[in-house]
Formats: C-alpha cells, sequence, structure tokens
C-alpha cells in the first residue's frame, strides 16, 4: 500500500485510511480524514518532516507519521 | 459583578486573527496572567460596548478543538462548560479565518453543542475578493443556528458590529447546529466519557465524532460558501518555495538570525548608553542631596544602580521580541520550525525548539514558556532544561565588565576587536554547550514520550503593528517586574548583612585600626593603595591640564599631591576600617566560609559574595560588588567612583596581589557562561514541569559544569 512518505514532490492523493491510535487527534482535527486530498508541497534534508496541503491547511509532519496514512494516488 | 457587564469568552483556532479582534475590542486595557494551578496563558481585557455597558473579554488559548487532549483545550471546556466557574462567558464568540472555514467549523460546533449564547466572527474580509470567494451569509446563518459578524482584523472594519452583537447577547442562539441524535457518543456534552474511557477508546470516539461535524461542515459550505479557483493567487505558494527550500530556505535563515543580532546589539547601544548615564546621575543626585551614611549607599549603591543594571536591558528585550514577534505574526517562524526539525532531532530537541533557543538570548523566563507547545514532552523536557545555557541579556553586563577588565581593546582586524571576539565566542560557546547537553541528556533520559510532531504552516501575512507592539509590550513588562523585584530585595538583604557585625572586631573596627596605623604606620598593602591614590590624582591632573589647554610644572603637581597627602591617608584608613567591618560581618563570614571552595577557581570572598547573591539573578554580580565596595570604601573619591575602576584596584588583603587577573576573569567568564544563577528561572522551570526535581537538576548539574570549567580554567592560566 502507498502512503503519504511515498509522495513525489508536487503529487497529490486521497487519504483511505490510518490507524487511529498512533495518529495525533491534532492532525485529525486539522481535517486528515479519510476522502480527503493531501498533496506533497515541500521535502526538507536528511528525510526531515514534510510539508503537506490537507484539507485546504498548510501541514508539516515527520515521515513516521507519514508513513502511517494510507492513500490512493489521483491520476 | 455588576449587571453592567457581559462576560465574553474568544476562541478559536490559531491564526485566524482572534488575538487581532482581542486586541482591537480591549485596546491597553488587558491583563496577562495564569489560570490557578496550571501553565495556561490566561488574558483578559475590558471593553466599553457602549455608554451603560461594559464587557470583559477572555482570550482563549488557540486551540483546534474542544477535545480535551491538551491542557488549553481543557481550560477552554472547563470554561464554556461549567456555569459556577468564575470565568463562564454569556456569549462565546468563535473567530474563523474565512480561507479556513471548513477547518476552524470544527471547534465552532463544539461550541455550539454546550448551548450556550454563540456568535460566529470571519475574520479576513480583506482577502475575500483576491481569494474568489464568496459565502452566502443569511444561508449560513441559517444552517448553524448563529449570527455571523465578517470582520477584517486589518482594515479594523465590522468592529462596531461585533460590539453590538455582544450587546445583544440574549437574543444569540443557543440551539446546537448538529442535531443530539446525530452524535450519540459526544465527548464535548458528555463530559464523564473523558473520565470513563481509556486514553485509546476516547480517541476512537472522538474520531468518529470529528468525521461526523466534518460531514456537517461539508454539506453546510455547499450551499454557501464558493472559491473560484482560478483568482486563488498563487504569491504563497512562490514565498514558500524560496522560504523552505532545502538550501536558500537554510541561507534565508541564517542570514536573518545574524541580521537580527548584529541590529539588537547597534541599535541598543544608544538608548543603553542613556539608561547608564540616567541612573548614573540619579545615584550621584541622592548621594549629594541625603546625608552621607550607610542608608544612602543602600539607596545609591544598591537600590539605584540595581534597579539600572535591569532597566538598561529593556531595550535589548524588546528590540529582540520585536524580531521574533514580527517573524511569528508574518508566519515566517513556522517555516524556521520544519526547516530545523530534523537537525534539532539529532540533539533530542523538537524544530519547535528553535523559538525558545532564539528568546533564550533574551531571557530564559519566556523562552521557556515557550516551550508549551512542544508536544513531545522529553524533547520540551530536554529544551527547557538547556535553555539557561543560551547566553541571556542578564549575562551580558557581567561578560561586559569582566571582558573590559581582562581582555585588551586592541583591533586584530579592520573591526574585530579583542573584546568583541571573546563576547561572540561566549555566545557560541552557550549555544555550544546547549546543544551538546541536549545529545548526552537525549541519550541518557529513560523517558517514554510519543515524538510526533504536527505544525501548521499558516498563510504570509503582513504583520499587524498592534498586535507586535502588545507583545513587545507585555514580555518586556513582565522581565522588568520579575526581575526587579528580586534586585530590590537582594540589595536590601544584602545591605543589612553586611552592616550587622559578628563578633566586638566589627564594633571596634574604627579603634583597631587607627591605633595600629598609629603605632606601626601603613603596613606594605596600605602603602601600595596610598602611591596608587596618589598617581591616580597625578593623572588626573595631568588630564585635566591638558583639557583646559594649561601647562603644569613637576613642581606644582608635586605640591598639589602633598596638599592631598593627609586626606589621601585618611581615605586609606577608612577604607581599612569599612574593609575590617564587612570582613567581621554576616556577610563577611558567609564569604570567608565559601572561600575555600571557590579558592581553586581564583575567586575571593569578596567574588564569593558576589557569587552567592547571583544565585539570585545574574545582573546582581555587579550591583553586589558595588554594594561590597562602595561598603569597602566610604570617601567617593573622584578617581575611584566607577565600579570598573574598583575592581580593578581591588588586591588580595594577604599579598597585595591584583584580584581580577586574567585567570581569574576568565574563569568567572566561564563560571557565568555555565551556572545556573537565576531563580526567576527555576521558578518557571517548577511550574513548567510540576515539581522540584528537574529545577533541581539544572541547578546542581550547570552549577557542577560551571565549577569544573572555571576551575580548569584558572589552574591552567594562572
Amino acid at each position: 500500500m502507498l502512503t503519504v512518505a511515498d509522495l513525489q514532490k508536487g503529487e497529490k492523493a486521497v487519504i483511505l485510511d490510518f490507524p487511529v491510535d498512533t495518529i495525533p487527534l491534532k492532525l485529525i482535527e486539522m481535517g486528515c480524514l479519510p476522502g480527503n486530498e493531501v498533496e506533497l508541497i515541500q521535502t526538507t534534508l536528511f528525510n526531515g518532516p514534510l510539508f503537506l496541503m490537507i484539507n485546504g491547511s498548510n501541514i508539516a509532519i515527520r515521515k513516521n507519521t507519514a508513513a502511517e496514512i494510507l492513500i490512493e494516488k489521483v491520476l | 459583578m455588576s449587571d453592567s457587564t457581559i462576560k465574553v469568552a474568544l476562541i478559536g483556532n490559531p491564526n485566524t486573527g482572534k488575538t487581532s479582534l482581542f486586541n482591537h475590542l480591549t485596546g491597553l486595557n488587558q491583563k496577562v496572567g495564569n489560570y490557578p494551578g496550571i501553565t495556561v496563558d490566561k488574558k483578559t481585557g475590558t471593553c466599553k460596548l457602549s455608554k451603560t455597558h461594559k464587557a470583559t473579554i477572555l482570550d482563549l488559548p488557540g486551540t483546534y478543538s474542544l477535545n480535551a487532549s491538551s491542557a488549553d483545550e481543557k481550560i477552554a471546556i472547563d470554561i464554556l462548560n461549567d456555569e459556577t466557574n468564575e470565568f463562564s462567558p454569556d456569549v462565546a464568540v468563535v473567530v474563523a479565518d474565512v480561507e479556513q472555514l471548513k477547518r476552524n467549523l470544527l471547534i465552532f460546533t463544539q461550541v455550539k453543542d454546550l448551548e450556550i449564547p454563540t456568535l460566529l466572527v470571519i475574520n479576513m474580509a480583506d482577502r475575500m475578493k483576491a481569494k474568489g470567494i464568496s459565502i452566502d451569509i443569511p444561508q449560513l446563518e441559517a444552517d448553524l443556528n448563529t449570527k455571523i459578524v465578517i470582520i477584517s482584523s486589518k482594515l479594523q472594519t465590522g468592529i462596531d458590529e461585533v460590539k453590538e452583537a455582544i450587546l445583544s447577547y440574549n437574543s444569540l442562539s443557543t440551539e446546537r447546529c448538529i442535531a443530539a441524535e446525530k452524535i450519540e457518543q459526544n465527548s464535548i456534552t458528555n463530559t464523564e466519557l473523558i473520565s470513563t474511557l481509556s486514553k485509546l477508546e476516547l480517541k476512537k470516539v472522538q474520531h468518529r465524532e470529528t468525521i461526523i461535524r466534518y460531514q456537517f461542515i461539508n454539506d453546510t459550505l455547499k450551499k454557501s460558501y464558493r472559491v473560484d479557483k482560478e483568482k486563488a493567487s498563487d504569491l504563497q505558494t512562490k514565498l514558500d518555495r524560496i522560504f523552505t527550500h532545502k538550501i536558500f530556505g537554510y541561507a534565508i535563515f541564517g542570514a536573518l538570525l545574524l541580521l537580527i543580532f548584529q541590529v539588537i546589539f547597534e541599535w541598543s547601544s544608544v538608548p543603553m548608553d542613556f539608561i547608564d548615564e540616567i541612573f548614573g546621575s540619579l545615584a550621584d543626585w541622592t548621594k549629594d542631596v541625603l546625608p552621607a551614611g550607610m542608608f544612602t549607599d543602600l539607596l545609591a549603591e544598591g537600590i539605584i544602580a540595581g534597579l539600572g543594571g535591569i532597566v538598561i536591558f529593556i531595550p535589548q528585550i524588546a528590540f529582540l521580541f520585536l524580531f521574533i514577534s514580527i517573524l511569528e505574526e508574518s508566519g515566517y517562524m513556522s517555516r524556521v520550525v520544519f526547516l530545523m526539525d530534523k537537525i534539532m532531532r539529532r540533539f533530542g530537541l523538537s524544530g519547535k525548539s528553535v523559538v525558545p533557543l532564539i528568546s533564550g538570548a533574551a531571557c530564559s523566563i519566556p523562552a521557556i514558556m515557550a516551550t508549551r507547545n512542544i508536544e513531545s514532552w522529553k524533547e520540551r523536557l530536554i529544551t527547557i532544561l538547556v535553555t539557561p545555557f543560551i547566553t541571556c541579556s542578564a549575562r551580558l553586563p557581567v561578560y561586559a565588565i569582566l571582558i573590559a577588565l581582562i581582555i585588551p581593546s586592541e583591533r586584530v582586524f579592520w573591526f574585530f576587536n579583542w573584546q568583541g571576539i571573546t563576547l561572540m565566542l561566549l555566545y557560541i560557546i552557550g549555544f555550544a554547550v546547549a546543544l551538546l547537553s541536549a545529545y548526552i541528556l537525549h541519550k541518557t533520559l529513560k523517558i517514554e514520550s510519543k515524538s510526533y510532531f504536527v505544525v501548521e504552516l499558516p498563510k504570509y501575512k503582513v504583520p499587524l503593528f498592534k498586535n507586535v507592539a502588545f507583545t513587545v509590550i507585555e514580555k518586556t513588562k513582565a522581565f522588568v517586574f520579575e526581575a526587579g523585584k528580586i534586585i530590590l530585595a537582594i540589595s536590601i538583604i544584602l545591605w543589612v548583612l553586611a552592616s550587622v557585625g559578628v563578633n566586638e572586631k566589627f564594633e571596634n573596627a574604627e579603634d583597631i585600626i587607627t591605633e595600629t596605623v598609629e603605632q606601626n604606620g601603613f603596613n606594605e598593602i596600605q602603602e601600595v593603595s596610598l602611591q596608587n591614590k596618589m598617581f591616580r590624582y597625578k593623572e588626573s591632573l595631568k588630564e585635566e591640564a591638558e583639557e583646559t589647554g594649561k601647562t603644569i610644572t613637576p613642581q606644582e603637581i608635586n605640591s598639589a599631591i602633598a596638599e592631598k597627602t593627609p586626606e589621601f591617608r585618611a581615605a586609606v584608613i577608612e577604607d581599612e576600617i569599612a574593609a575590617l567591618r564587612l570582613e567581621n560581618s554576616i556577610l563577611g563570614v558567609i564569604g570567608k566560609t565559601i572561600e575555600p571552595v571557590i579558592k581553586p577557581l581564583g575567586y575571593d570572598w569578596k567574588i564569593g559574595i558576589a557569587l552567592v547573591s547571583s544565585f539570585a539573578a545574574r545582573e546582581v554580580f555587579i550591583g553586589t560588588l558595588a554594594t561590597i565596595y562602595s561598603v569597602g570604601s566610604e570617601g567617593d573619591d573622584e578617581e575611584g567612583n566607577t565600579i570598573k575602576a574598583k575592581m580593578e584596584s581591588e588586591v588580595h588583603a594577604s599579598s597585595g596581589k591584583k584580584v581580577f587577573t586574567f585567570a581569574t576573569g576568565i574563569s568567572l567568564l566561564l563560571f557565568y557562561a555555565f551556572a545556573m544563577q537565576c531563580m526567576s528561572t527555576l521558578a518557571i522551570v517548577k511550574r513548567e514541569t510540576n515539581g522540584w526535581k528537574w529545577p533541581m537538576v539544572q541547578l546542581f548539574g550547570m552549577t557542577i559544569i560551571a565549577y569544573v570549567a572555571g576551575f580548569i580554567a584558572y589552574q591552567f592560566l594562572k
């Protein structure tokens, strides 16, 4: 399965699912929910955090969190 | 509280302009405090609504929801939900950003579930046109069961409508917007859920609930909210392409930091000199007007000099917070957090530690409070523990005087001089030790703490002057009052300790010294001291002659000195008496007691006293030496007035050698760089970590490092 961590810069995808117990509630509140669109805007050096656009908001999360969010790419 | 005062609570997401609205409504009539028992800032203010009505406005912390997963959210729920709470509002005003309406409405639907009069304020109307946004207000009002006011905190439009709506709060709807039966397990209304469910179960409930709320919001906005995507400008994206660039992003941040520190020192020097002069003349004036004596010395050398030592930091602190608040207001700071996260993580810190570490250069107290938004407890704790290593402005005057004393001011390159380089090195050492100890703590602390990191990168915007100004005023005020209280208390305590004797030597000091001098004449050290006074007088005579353009012959100088010699002899004797008194006062005994401990670092008992009192606050060092030395030389001879001159001429009583040598100076510099000498910081750390364990770790850990560093430096350099 693809996750947000697999996105390339500029790619868009739709969120499918994630484990509720490990994803921070704050992220859910900000609109990281199944069905919403996610786009990778910017990456950082040394595998640092990812700069995403989720639900119209700019959000940065670390790669380990991103790797838990399952996605389906938008063609 | 009178009937004509309406209690209002402002609530909303971060970055919605909630604080701007608060500032517009209350002006300068605001107070920042703490909720009892917890570390959440409580901001309140008053607002005049009409001739007869006032409102007290409570600015709740910016949160994304009322899900009670943080202290900020808990306090918001407690206040909104509990009618008996003293802050319980008559009306809740939810502030939302027009561009982020969907996300901002989540918390609105939660507030509505509490069934209190609610007003929805949609901010940033000025950007609607540029972004191609249109809203069908009557439709949205009907769907959300609320009154809506559109405002622009930037253009200050709609503020009066907000006031009117608050005034007629009785007519605001208290009905929910999502029917109660739609959310079976509602964690907002059913507060029992929070206490009965396990953390994971509760989170699952809240997750389901959030999905239902978002479904409602999506359906609602489809009817009344339109965005013309063509019009959405992409300036934001372009800015982010530069500011968060893998290479340029770091280069820009580095350049900005350099510029900020350069500017802070440059701009501050003028007002700082001015403040220094004012307090100097105030002290002189006090001495002239009041009768000479211990009390005048306390006032002039202790209290006024001590307060001057605080006030002098105001320019630097204000400038630093000016820049920090501009960076935060503009949205740039969260980009820095994003950029720095990975690098900081290597040292066990978070990207969010950057803000505290920068603020630490002004003062650790606001810096440690700025760690509250770091989610991981371990990362937050490490940030709190290492922040005091950053060179704060209280260390500056200590550094300044010691550097002036032991480092020559020769220029090395065309604009660097050794003194400047030393100061820069001290900053670098502080930062390096902070990172190093963070790394060690990261490797040794066994704390299970989930390390997650969620940062919103808000839209860039031009900072509002009012918001920046208020932040600067608030932070500076807090610093002055916190530190001012301590300095005042310490000056008085020191003065009392220095004026109470422990034995008859203190009482008979005058007789003892005069007798000894009458019988044996001056001893070697007293002779040296006399020669010093003569020499400095000679120099001042020459200088005076040069300035006035007159010539002065050696004969004239000698006769002038001869004329003054009895006065000098009396001054030397007086110094001796005062020194003997100090030695036999409580303060002297304290200093003498710790002298064996600090001797390997090159300090005498007088420095020891300054060191002990510095544990209250670092800047007390100078005030203490001023108090001690002024107690030690009663006569205010014109040549030895400045504290630096006094330190320079200070000699060991046993050997007659200078006290402040290069080795002692370096050792002191390092000691002050590392030691935990600030009661206010310890108090804040205790509050933020809920106990005495971590402040004690900090106190002993840092002081041991300081001792070892001072010891090594002195033993190698002496």
